[in-house]
């Protein structure tokens, strides 16, 4: 599904991401853990195109794609949501929806004169679906900046899912929600998930992270030190040095 | 008579000047080249009626498309400048369109006198109106039929696609070009759009005015231009009207009998409007307020 082979991302002479090979599989929730500064944005951001890479490749499906726009990987495959909401703000929730269903699919379904200069149409039938999955249902008139915060987060997983993609990068999802949420959250991710999405989970919060992800890589210093099972994770030594340091630094 | 169809020529040629910027305001780009792509519809609409005999219609339609065409021009290198710089660059454009009509010289006799523009005297003889018989009211209809036709379409535009994609990149561009929205064409379209707009009300203006020279293409009409989509807000197509016309209308006609002091009141005005109305004058909350005003019309008709 998902190939990055060597990647390495250097801002000057800091190894970001540093000669990193990672596989995610069809169908697959795969996270991605580690301290603050191990790399975890700047690979969100190597696939999705906001940078391109110093070295390596990124391959969807077979396809290398390192060398394209982020609307031209949303094409090929690839959604994302933000670390910090970025919604457009004084546009109607469904608007919001409305212009990033951008898939081949739905670029196919109209004419060109009837998709841009056309009304919403038959288009609302999958928005009103995915607000009602999003637990927005009748909330499309309002204005996405006026949503409360969860609902702002929920708002956005939508408008990358509106974009039917094969791959979705989730880059701290949960960063300020209460439990609930969380736990909301998950049973979304899980939803997802049986659409046959590949999902990549970036997140601190390891409640979420063991609790809805079948692999999971951990990185340190632009490079990864662990790869498993939630399980194998939570019992590998390197991890607990690279998150605690090592016994004998406390003693 | 006479006087008031002036000032309603005048405003809806700046209302199309206003919403050739609030295109691109749309997107996100503040752009000071509108007045270039005005002066070029101006110019080329004038020399094609005066000096080749054209009709007013196809003329206006050459100097709109050529608006457009330069506007694409322009829009491509804007792409990589965004906010001071590129309202830097795009004075820098409507300078050089300026000085360029400053320096054309090109005339040709028609009919046994010469006609066309005479770099710094300007071109005088654009007379198609007056050549044809049509009145003021002709005139002004003329002009406001434009003024409906965009106001129309770009109304249409704010309900499309196309339209919500405008704003999306406006909003937040990474987000938008995240989503799948092709940045390049977004703001080249927008760009081209305006520059339609603004040459069609360039040619409108020439016309009417039966006179330009480069000084009326300048730096301070530039920001009348961009003052009407900010003053009257982005929320829909209504705001760059109204703006026109309580800057037009209110401000510069309405308070001629202040003498100078109307400069000091203009400028106090519009303080007070960006302090009290930060969004514009037609923002969110006076549409819904307009909204209740007619809906409680009906209930009471209902009654």
């Amino acid at each position: 599904m998902l190939k990055l082979e060597n990647l390495s991302k250097h801002f000057g002479g800091v190894r970001a991401v540093d000669d990193l090979s990672i596989e995610v599989n069809r169908g697959e929730v795969f996270g991605l853990i580690g301290p603050n500064g191990s790399g975890k944005s700047t690979i969100v951001n190597l696939i999705c195109g906001v940078y391109t890479p110093t070295a390596g490749s990124i391959r969807l499906l077979g396809n290398e794609i390192s060398g394209l726009t982020p609307n031209r990987r949303l094409v090929a495959g690839v959604a994302r949501t933000f670390q910090n909401i970025r919604l457009f703000d004084d546009m109607p929730v469904w608007k919001n929806l409305w212009v990033a269903q951008n898939s081949t699919e739905d670029a196919n379904k109209h004419n060109l004169l009837r998709r841009w200069f056309g009304g919403a149409g038959s288009d609302r039938d999958e928005i009103d679906a995915l607000l009602e999955f999003s637990g927005l249902g009748g909330r499309g008139g309002e204005l996405a900046g006026s949503l409360a915060f969860g609902e702002q987060r929920r708002l956005e997983l939508a408008r990358a899912v509106a974009a039917k993609p094969q791959l979705l990068l989730l880059d701290e999802p949960a960063a300020g929600m209460n439990f609930d949420e969380i736990k909301d959250l998950a049973k979304r991710i899980k939803g997802l998930r049986e659409q046959d999405m590949s999902i990549i989970l970036v997140e601190h919060i390891m409640e979420l992270v063991m609790g809805v992800t079948d692999r999971i890589a951990v990185l340190n210093f632009g490079g990864k030190i662990a790869e498993g099972t939630p399980d194998e994770i939570q019992k590998s030594s390197v991890v607990q040095e690279a998150y605690l340091g090592k016994p004998q630094d406390v003693a | 008579m006479e006087y008031y169809l002036g000032i309603a020529q005048t405003i809806g040629i700046h209302a199309l000047l206003g919403w050739s910027a609030y295109v691109l305001l749309l997107t996100g780009q503040l752009s000071l080249a509108q007045v270039g792509f005005f002066a070029i519809g101006a110019y080329v609409s004038a020399i094609l009626t005066t000096m080749f005999g054209f009709h007013i219609v196809p003329a206006l339609m050459v100097g709109a498309l050529l608006g457009g065409f330069f506007a694409m021009l322009v829009g491509f290198p804007a792409l990589r400048v965004k906010g001071l710089m590129l309202v830097v660059a795009t004075i820098a454009f409507t300078q050089f369109v300026s000085l360029f009509f400053f320096n054309v010289h090109w005339r040709r006799e028609v009919d046994g006198v010469m006609a066309g523009p005479d770099s710094t005297q300007g071109f005088r003889e654009i007379r198609f109106y007056a050549a044809n018989g049509w009145d003021t009211l002709d005139v002004t209809l003329f002009i406001w039929l434009f003024v409906l036709l965009v106001m129309v379409g770009l109304w249409w535009l704010d309900r499309s696609r196309a339209g919500a994609v405008l704003r999306a990149v406006g909003a937040d561009d990474l987000a938008a070009q995240s989503s799948g929205i092709n940045l390049t064409v977004a703001k080249v379209t927008a760009m081209t759009a305006g520059g339609v707009i603004a040459g069609l009300a360039g040619g409108l203006y020439a016309h009417s005015a039966t006179y330009v020279d480069h000084l009326t293409f300048s730096v301070l009409l530039a920001t009348f231009a961009i003052a009407y989509p900010i003053i009257g807000g982005i929320h829909n197509v209504l705001g760059t009207l109204a703006a026109t016309i309580f800057i037009q209308g209110i401000l510069i006609e309405g308070l001629r009998f202040l003498g100078d002091w109307r400069n000091i009141l203009f400028g106090l005005l519009i303080i007070l409007v960006m302090n009290l109305k930060p969004n514009g004058i037609m923002d969110a909350r006076t549409m819904r307020a307009i909204k209740r005003i007619f809906a409680g019309g009906k209930t009471a008709d209902s009654k």
